[in-house]
């Protein structure tokens, strides 16, 4: 949880305030000269895009700092990585590429096993499937577009969750967002954790049911809201309701923390409600054989009715599946509007999961897998203590490879970007509207392809960063050996 | 004992009455008291006393935790799905090659119309040797969302060369077809605007107008009559125009039907009410127009008078993704209020430059448009005596579109015959045809058909052997 020293969230109400302020300011001249030059006249009669307040952040807070955001990259988003360098001239408004670009360290790419880059079991592979099947197969699962590389990886997704079946999208965000709707309409209620993700969001807004929202990650509330719920029925009509889905997601990607799986599938098994896992950032990347937060928490997979997940995190490639019991993914297959209308995910895609599934298994031959797994928790466990240790906030719980540094002050933004990006090191900046108005963090990604000596250069660099803005808010205690030592004296 | 009654009424009205009309008994602040004053007081207090009492209403008792646990455990959920019917059980043909103009299916080869490849780039050399380039370089995923280090230079790239050969100035890439143009409209329709749309048009655009939660009225499909009529009506009844925004959505080769939208009269109602077009190309980007670029080129409309262009590159590209472009407002706008651009992780670098070679070999050889022009015009002129079966598509358009000339009766065993048809011509003739299927979640309310995908590489003999197939099946099959 956060601890939000008090003297940080003044100074940071503050600080937006005065933005606040200058940007109204600047807002009335740009009315003003509105007023003196009339508009052009293919534009009269119609209402702007945007009207009034509503890209007032975006004009007046986000372009200050949009150097820091969207930077482009000339190489594969490995453990190091060109950062290609713009330049701007007319204040942050528009940038320009350049021809130069920087080597630095990725710390914020979700590359946790390392497949990111051209891999010696994959890429062979994949390039044998891109002569073989091309780029892409121009029509959808149902029409044309099935081809045996995609049943292939359907089984084995299965097999590696630990479900019957499971059926893939081209697209991670399409798979929550065109899949919900499938499940559950209006009659329904769904409850979801403030949290979650927008994809859920968009998905249970596009279904028609309705929604009700519990506290991150407090089975006790999620107790409280079913009970409540269960017994009041349909708003207005107090009809029961049809069905009860409960959407969780696996590793929270803005917090790091895990979820409190267990507690949560006992409180739905007990009110009988369907569980609805999205475990797109933690499949692959947790777990001893990397099979996910189930296999991490202890969580029989029988006990969730859907696990969902995306390839594009812990396997280097693109597109999301979901594994459930077989009735399900059948009645999916036949009404799923994803799989029905949208082009099948590209078959050298879906060769790279299917190497890198065998790669994380041991099917391939070596202990790879096995070694990437092993790497992953120590990178991530080594660097959490170590930031700990330095006085940094950090969140999220042990294990996970999401590391969010607290920030809080909107100044302090760009310059722990910036400062960061001189001395090589690439790291990822979160503000409003992802997190909440006066919680800003820097979040850090580990990787599986990070050596001990990345992670010690990473380590210094924030460290000094940290002193120069002062986002050290919890310092280590002096040591109290000296103490002793007068104690023994005496 | 009546009269005691009235004995005892009679003395209580004459103490009343003695007590009204007493004399001044005394003289508060110069105003006389009278008797009838004091009762009239009396009253008063009375009164107020009663209205400050509160109205009777049965107590409200919160149901106890005994009876919120007998609910719970009374409350049955129905199944997360449906029983599982035969028809459900459908399993689609598993390709063991390219899906170009012939693949393999079941060890077959067959002859392919059920893959959107229009320019024939499946298995094009050059693509496939920019894409293997790019899997060396970058990998296969991007491992990020554009705005947290997943912007790749190909990706700018492509987004650049797409505006040229488009002659607008700004792209923006995604990376899936279908949550292209279901991102666009929330990003630009909010709770309170207006939004003219075909009744025709796809599952995704009618997610993205439902998810807009904006005011949407339907006109028939590719009726230029119904739009007039409800443009009309919505200017009517609009109450502040300069504040409200204004869209005409329309595909230009439908996907239900393979119509094509007649852009030039779209354009003039559109300059004379005042609204914006959103206009998603799917189908028709790298197919119409003398040289490819669209249904603006295809009716000389100039470009920059279409707000929006949104497409898939799915189909004619050979590759997957999509893109919309429009003014530098328009494209600098979805890159922080769309959310299938700013919540989903960018294309993969290796569709970037496929797509990036697939708009070169479309400007290198507008000679392959012509080539499909040929082909669907042949086509369309061997399936116009289909018995049983009639074309509904427009003559330019590459799906070819046959519908049911009489309905069986019902949706569902319409779908079984056309499913029928399809099955047969593959395993009789080797041929591969799509039929269209409908989701559940789908609203559309267009007849149900089979479609063929013409494709420039198809040779003459593809498409007669296609032809005489479904017609001899079809004779069969519908009698």
């Amino acid at each position: 949880m956060v601890r939000l020293p008090y003297t940080t969230a003044l100074t940071t109400l503050f600080s937006y305030g005065l933005l606040f302020v200058f940007g109204q300011l600047r807002d009335f001249f740009r009315k003003l000269l509105g007023w003196i030059r009339k508009p052009k006249d293919q534009l009269k009669g119609y209402a702007p895009i945007c009207l009034g307040l509503e890209d007032f952040y975006v004009r007046r807070l986000y372009l200050r700092i949009q150097d820091c955001f969207g930077r482009p990259i000339a190489s594969a988003p490995d453990s190091w990585f060109d950062v290609v360098e713009r330049y701007s001239n007319d204040n942050n408004k528009t940038l320009q590429r350049s021809e130069k670009t920087s080597r630095c360290l990725n710390l914020g790419s979700y590359n946790y096993l390392g497949f990111a880059a051209a891999d010696e079991y994959c890429t062979p592979r994949v390039i044998q499937s891109l002569k073989e099947y091309s780029a892409s197969t121009c029509s959808t699962r149902v029409e044309g577009g099935t081809t045996k590389l995609h049943v292939e990886l359907e089984e084995l997704v299965a097999r590696f969750v630990g479900k019957e079946a499971a059926i893939l999208f081209g697209m991670g965000y399409v798979t929550n967002s065109a899949l919900i709707p499938c499940l559950i309409g209006k009659g329904g209620l769904i409850i979801s954790d403030s949290l979650n993700h927008n994809s859920i969001v968009n998905g249970a807004r596009g279904s028609g049911a309705t929604v009700r929202v519990f506290q991150h990650n407090t089975p006790s509330h999620l107790e409280e809201v079913l009970r409540e719920q269960i017994a009041e029925g349909q708003p207005r009509t107090h009809r029961p309701w049809k069905k009860i889905i409960v959407i969780v997601e696996g590793i929270y990607s803005m917090e790091g923390e895990l979820c409190k799986l267990p507690e949560i599938i006992a409180v739905c098994k007990k009110y009988k409600a369907y569980t609805y896992l999205d475990e797109a950032h933690s499949i692959g990347a947790v777990g001893k054989s990397g099979r996910g937060v189930c296999e991490l928490l202890g969580v029989d997979p029988a006990d969730v009715d859907i696990m969902m997940g995306t390839f594009t995190k812990s396997f280097g490639s693109c597109g999301g599946y979901i594994a459930a019991s077989k009735e399900i993914i059948q009645y999916l297959k036949y009404s799923c509007p994803a799989h029905l209308y949208a082009t099948s995910m590209s078959p050298p895609a879906v060769q790279q999961v299917i190497s890198a599934i065998k790669v994380i298994l041991g099917e391939d031959g070596s202990s790879r897998g096995a070694q990437k797994l092993a790497r992953i928790r120590e990178n991530s466990n080594f660097f959490r203590s170590e930031l700990h240790k330095m006085g940094f906030e950090v969140l999220g719980d042990n294990d996970s490879p999401v590391m969010p540094i607290m920030l809080y002050n909107p100044a302090k933004i760009p310059a722990f970007s910036r400062e960061c990006l001189r001395q090589n090191v690439a790291v990822v900046t979160v503000a409003f509207p992802a997190t909440p108005l006066l919680l800003a963090r820097a979040r850090i990604c580990i990787s599986a392809s990070h050596t001990r000596e990345d992670l010690i250069k990473a380590l210094e660099v924030i460290s000094k960063v940290g002193d120069l803005i002062g986002v050290k808010y919890f310092p280590a205690e002096p040591p109290k050996h000296l103490n002793q030592g007068h104690n023994k004296l005496e | 004992m009546a009269l005691a009654m009235v004995n005892v009424t009679a003395s209580v009205l004459d103490w009343v009455s003695s007590a009204f009309d007493a004399p001044t008994r005394a003289v508060v602040f110069g105003v006389p008291i009278d008797g009838h004053l004091v009762v009239e007081a009396l009253l008063v207090v009375v009164i107020l006393f009663q209205l400050t009492r509160k109205s009777y209403k049965p107590p409200k008792k919160p149901l106890t935790e005994k009876e919120i646990d007998e609910l719970c455990d009374d409350w049955v959920p129905e199944p997360l799905t449906p029983q599982i019917t035969e028809d459900m059980m459908y399993e689609p043909p598993t390709l063991e090659s390219a899906a170009g103009p012939h693949a393999i299916v079941n060890g077959k080869e067959v002859v392919n119309f059920a893959s959107a490849n229009y320019l024939g780039l499946v298995g094009n050399e050059k693509i496939t040797d920019s894409c293997v380039g790019a899997l060396e370089k970058y990998g296969v995923g991007s491992c990020g969302p554009r705005g947290f280090y997943g912007t790749i230079d190909v990706h700018l790239d492509c987004e650049q060369k797409i505006a040229k050969f488009l002659g607008t100035p700004d792209s923006i890439l995604y990376s899936y077809g279908i949550s292209t143009i279901f991102s666009v409209i929330p990003a630009f329709c909010k709770k309170g605007d207006i939004i003219v749309a075909d009744e025709g048009v796809h599952w995704a655009v009618q997610n993205g107008l439902y998810l807009s939660r904006s005011t949407v009225v339907y006109f028939k499909h590719n009726d230029m009559k119904s739009l007039e009529n409800k443009l009309e009506e919505v200017t009517r009844r609009s109450k502040h125009p300069e504040k409200v925004r204004r869209y005409i959505v329309v595909e230009a080769i439908y996907q239900n039907s393979g119509q094509i939208a007649p852009l030039d009269e779209i354009v003039r109602l559109k300059e004379k009410y005042r609204f914006r077009i959103i206009l998603d190309e799917s189908h028709s980007f790298g197919v119409l127009g003398s040289s490819g670029r669209g249904l603006a080129d295809h009716c000389g409309v100039p470009v920059e008078k279409i707000d929006i262009i949104t497409a898939g590159m799915g189909n004619a590209l050979a590759t997957d993704g999509g893109f919309c472009t429009g003014s530098v407002r328009v494209v600098d706008h979805q890159r922080l209020s769309s959310s299938g651009y700013v919540f989903s992780a960018s294309l993969p670098p290796y569709l970037a430059s496929a797509a990036i070679a697939a708009v070169d070999y479309l400007e290198e050889n507008p000679s392959v448009l012509s080539k499909l022009r040929t082909n669907i015009a042949t086509f369309f002129y061997e399936l116009s005596d289909v018995p049983g079966l009639v074309l509904a598509s427009h003559i330019l358009s590459p799906i070819v579109f046959l519908k049911l000339k009489k309905s069986t009766g019902t949706g569902k065993t319409d779908m079984d015959l056309l499913d029928s048809i399809a099955k047969q011509v593959l395993e009789e003739d080797s041929v591969l045809i799509a039929t269209t299927k409908r989701s559940s979640l789908d609203k559309c309310k267009l007849p149900i058909g089979l479609r063929f995908f013409v494709s420039a590489s198809h040779s003459e003999s593809d498409l007669l052997k296609a032809a005489a197939s479904l017609k001899r099946v079809a004779a069969l099959v519908i009698s």
